[in-house]
């Protein structure tokens, strides 16, 4: 029983090696398991599928729609409702929601960078903001 | 209940004639719709009227709508410059087709110029990943998710037609219009005779900007349509057409 210290001071390294994660969320107040606020479009209250099906795999149909454009020249889209949209990150995507308080955000809080999209594509709503 | 053989080679045989009659009953139904499917071939291409362009007095408004509609950055260093519609001399253009005493081989004469979406583009050939591909209707399409700025199609190129991004081009760019994305540093990019207006059944914004109506756009697969016409009547010039690329973008002089 002579290492009873080193044991402990062992398991309290391991322990405070193990939590670190919530210590540093405290301390810096950065993650919260609060929902972020996200702003919803205004003129609309359909997305183009079930919001559920959305937040999960957007990406996947974002991929789709532009192998369809750019690949195939299909730009209709036919949506789970019957409505048709226009395969469109700018136009139809954009068109109703914010980049910043809804895309930017949601990512943020859900730890997922900034996907490259945007260093070609641009976010009409900042460019009307940023004209002259 | 037993099943003889002969029953059953008779319920066969009758099988395979009930599903070869539903068969050729279907193809026979339907044969206007089958030829509404095989839609007409499309070949977009392009004549440009030389004589009427007014180049010379300082007209440059085919290439100010092609930079504002795709967002063409403009850079001053010339080894960095990106270009979709863009003039040369005509002597450049056309060395082999010059007497000296034509107005044309005056010094001052500039054609315009862009992508030739050839009938057989060599640079679709070398590209390593079909980032750019010829089309259907004859254009040739670049997709800029999947270049990875290897510059082959530039090399391959017998035009010149093709332009690399050494630079990020959104500080270059006058004015960013939200409806055609930006390129990034480190893609190829060139004409891609408005694809995405002519998805909108619109006309190249070259051909819609031009005061003279030089640029003549359509179908050079329909015998009909006006550059076809125009080609019959007149004599038009092709660049380096030796080279076996087929452009289809033509010069009346």
């Amino acid at each position: 029983m002579r290492d009873r210290v080193w044991i402990f001071v062992g398991l309290a390294v391991f322990v405070a090696t193990l939590t670190c994660p919530a210590w540093y969320a405290l301390v810096h107040r950065k993650a919260s398991s609060q929902p972020p606020n996200l702003q919803m479009p205004a003129n609309q209250k359909e997305c183009v599928a079930p919001a559920g099906s959305m937040r999960a795999a957007h990406i996947q149909m974002l991929i789709q729609w532009r192998e369809d454009v750019v690949r195939r020249g299909d730009r209709r889209f036919v949506a789970f409702n019957g409505k048709v949209y226009e395969k469109s990150l700018t136009h139809t995507c954009l068109g109703c929601h914010n980049k910043q308080q809804f895309c930017d955000r949601c990512h943020a809080y859900s730890g997922v960078s900034t996907p490259y999209c945007w260093s070609c594509h641009t976010d009409p709503q900042s460019i009307a903001r940023n004209a002259p | 209940m037993r099943i003889t053989r002969k029953d059953f080679l008779c319920l066969s045989g009758l099988s395979l004639l009930a599903a070869g009659c539903k068969h050729s009953a279907r193809s026979v139904s339907r044969p206007a719709s089958g030829a509404q499917a095989s839609t007409q071939p499309v070949r977009w291409g392009m004549v440009i009227d030389l004589r009427k362009c007014r180049e010379k007095d300082g007209c440059n408004d085919c290439i100010h709508a092609c930079n504002t509609a795709h967002n063409i950055p403009q850079i001053a260093n010339r080894a960095h410059e990106v270009k979709w519609l863009w003039t040369e001399p005509y002597a450049t253009v056309f060395p082999a087709a010059q007497t000296g005493y034509v107005p044309q081989s005056d010094a001052e004469t500039t054609v315009p110029l862009l992508c030739n979406h050839c009938a057989d583009p060599p640079c679709t050939r070398v590209c390593p990943t079909q980032a750019t591909w010829k089309r259907d209707d004859g254009i040739v399409m670049m997709d800029w998710h999947r270049c990875i700025g290897c510059r082959y199609c530039i090399a391959a190129c017998p035009y010149g037609s093709r332009s690399f991004n050494f630079e990020d081009p959104r500080p270059s760019i006058v004015g960013i219009n939200p409806d055609f994305p930006t390129r990034t540093k480190g893609v190829v990019e060139k004409c891609n005779f408005c694809e995405e207006r002519l998805a909108r059944g619109l006309k190249p914004a070259c051909v819609n900007a031009c005061p003279q109506q030089v640029f003549t756009f359509g179908n050079l697969a329909d015998p009909n349509s006006e550059p076809r016409q125009m080609l019959r009547e007149l004599f038009a010039l092709q660049r380096e057409p030796e080279l076996g690329a087929g452009p289809s973008v033509f010069y009346l002089v």
